[in-house]
């Protein structure tokens, strides 16, 4: 029954005390991390991760909603006045400064053609999610002439972006490419 | 609890059960000796009526998991299957669905009596504490559930509420994940809800049995607020307390039974008879009427984040509510100021719940802001202010003078003993 007060030195017994006590601790973690992780991902829902679209059959001003991973995706060919309108707005009207495009840096500016697919900036693709709290925006609707969201009221522009209501962040552009002049490849 | 009880086992079984296991002792003590205050009125059934909807929750719960399937594809339908083709299906599955609401409504009840009689206040504050636990497992429980039946409002309830947590900085994206399972409400989130609904009322349960505890080891608070000095303040439990809970039970029953059977969808939306569609948002989502003082109180902030922090916030703050009202008077029903501003709270948390169902957009989220700045302020101001501010009424030196001199109210006789417990 050796007990130290704390004038004695830690001996051979302390040792194996916390020696013990932290392996019990790295065991009890090693072993929670597959009950918390098998709540992740599974293979098969990663296994979903592009698509390609057949976009020959969308007509200017007309939008099609197509299903990716899961989550609508928007492909709008956008008429000309649209595009217009969302060029001449002025960086500091947009709440969300960044572009929030896949394809392009993280730091790239929310402009117009940053937000349209490259070389066909017509072409607008985006995830059709709110960014507040994950609704599915009505298109052709809303203060700007883009997107509205009927459950909390964000309005987003003809090129996606966040205009006014409480989505942070523009929509999401998912990676994509043009494969063929009227084939998308997304994801 | 058991040392309530003056219970000598006489029979030879149950001096053998008793030495062995002294569950008989540990029961009269709790549920047939327990000194009760005798003063209770029939806001304090509400406890006893919670206890019997968690137990048909429960039953009626078992029974539908037997025709349910938790799968994206089969959810929907399966639960048609029980309304139409499962022995008194309709029956089981409107109980089930009206009881949430019955749990509510009686669970609101019993947090506003607490709130008005200071039921939180020391020497009673864990049992608080357990009981606002327990309307957190509840309102998760019930948001599970409601996905369940994988109508549209149940899906988009869930993608809303789940994206709740996206507000958090840095890590809220990767826990959305986490929770789905996948990049979208989808059959994983279905599987692990279901899983969780089945789980959680049995862990409401074992809070239930913490909660009764704490209040036994201190005793029932009363609507005077004294605590019991003498045996001629309290009642054994049984038979006094056990009828009056079973006749309010009965009663209770009655208004159950009279939306469940006349008015089972009443209280629902007709877009969850529409089988769930990730494409489209209905035009108007609202959450369960149980939920929309909360649900107010998140759209009423632009911000992303400082809403779902408020939201949060509504319910963390009854958290510490027991330190925050200082005033040495347990009852309402001795605190002239108090008394007001209770029902200026309670029409507020009222109008909350108008202005969630409303839409989101002009003189309603002014308003929704006003009175969620007034709900916190409530708490963080009024509250500790009262305390210094107010001067209450003169209390009773007992429960039986309270209750022998008439009305709990104005007891004469006791100016000599202000603000004493």
């Amino acid at each position: 029954m050796a007990h130290n007060t704390d004038a004695e030195e830690p001996n051979r017994r302390d040792f194996l005390y916390i020696a013990t006590g932290a392996m019990g601790v790295v065991g009890a973690g090693a072993l929670a991390w597959p009950f918390i992780d098998q709540m992740n991902p599974d293979a098969s829902a990663l296994a979903l991760a592009s698509i390609e679209v057949d976009v020959s059959a969308v007509e200017e001003g007309q939008s099609i909603t197509v299903k990716w991973r899961g989550k609508p995706v928007f492909i709008r060919n956008r008429t000309e006045t649209e595009v217009t309108e969302a060029t001449d707005v002025p960086m500091s009207d947009l709440p969300d400064k960044l572009a929030r495009n896949a394809n392009l840096p993280a730091d790239a500016e929310a402009t117009d053609p940053n937000r349209g697919v490259k070389d066909k900036e017509n072409w607008l693709v985006q995830i059709g999610i709110c960014t507040h709290l994950g609704c599915v925006p009505i298109g052709d609707a809303g203060e700007f002439g883009g997107w509205f969201c009927p459950c909390h009221g964000s309005h987003y522009d003809t090129a996606g972006r966040i205009r006014k209501g409480p989505a942070p962040e523009n929509l999401l552009i998912p990676p994509l490419e043009f494969v063929t002049d009227s084939t998308i490849k997304i994801g | 609890m058991a040392g309530h009880s003056n219970y000598v086992p006489q029979s030879a079984a149950a001096k053998w059960l008793e030495s062995r296991l002294p569950v008989i002792s540990l029961m009269r003590g709790s549920f047939v000796d327990f000194p009760t205050p005798k003063n209770l009125n029939y806001w304090w059934t509400f406890g006893g009526i919670l206890f019997f909807v968690l137990i048909a929750q429960i039953l009626t719960g078992i029974v539908l998991v037997m025709h349910y399937t938790p799968s994206t594809g089969a959810a929907f339908d399966s639960v048609e299957h029980i309304m139409r083709d499962v022995n008194f299906g309709w029956m089981l599955r409107y109980l089930h669905s009206n009881g949430a609401s019955m749990f509510f409504i009686a669970v609101y009840i019993h947090i506003f009596r607490g709130l008005y009689y200071g039921s939180y206040k020391a020497p009673r504050e864990i049992s608080w504490i357990l009981g606002v636990i327990i309307f957190l497992i509840m309102m998760g429980t019930a948001f599970m559930g409601y996905v369940l039946p994988w109508g549209q409002m149940s899906f988009w309830g869930a993608t809303v509420i789940t994206n709740l947590f996206s507000a958090i900085p840095l890590v809220g994206e990767s826990i959305v994940t986490w929770l789905w399972g996948g990049f979208a409400v989808d059959n994983p989130t279905l599987n692990r809800f279901f899983s969780l609904h089945y789980l959680l009322p049995f862990m409401i349960f074992g809070v239930v049995i913490l909660h009764v505890w704490a209040f036994h080891t201190t005793g029932n608070n009363n609507p005077t607020g004294v605590q019991p000095k003498t045996k001629q303040d309290t009642l054994p439990f049984h038979p006094y307390y056990t009828v009056k809970d079973l006749f309010a039970i009965v009663v209770f029953m009655i208004f159950f039974a009279w939306f469940a059977f006349y008015l089972p969808n009443y209280l629902g939306h007709a877009d969850n008879y529409i089988e769930a569609n990730p494409l489209v948002t209905p035009s108007h989502i609202v959450p369960e009427w149980y939920f929309l003082p909360f649900y107010a109180i998140l759209r009423a902030v632009p911000d992303k984040l400082g809403g779902v922090v408020l939201m949060f916030g509504a319910i963390a703050v009854l958290f510490i509510l027991p330190w925050l009202d200082t005033s040495k008077v347990r009852s309402g029903a001795y605190r002239p100021l108090f008394k007001q501003f209770f029902w200026i709270f309670a029409a507020v948390c009222v109008a909350l719940g108008y202005l969630g169902a409303m839409p989101a957009e002009g003189i309603f989220v002014t308003l929704s802001r006003i009175f969620t700045a007034y709900y916190f302020a409530h708490f963080l101001i009024i509250l500790p202010m009262l305390g210094f501010l107010e001067k209450p009424k003169p209390l009773p030196a007992s429960i039986s003078e309270a209750v022998l001199k008439g009305g709990s109210g104005q007891p004469a006789g006791a100016a000599a003993a202000p603000e004493m417990k």
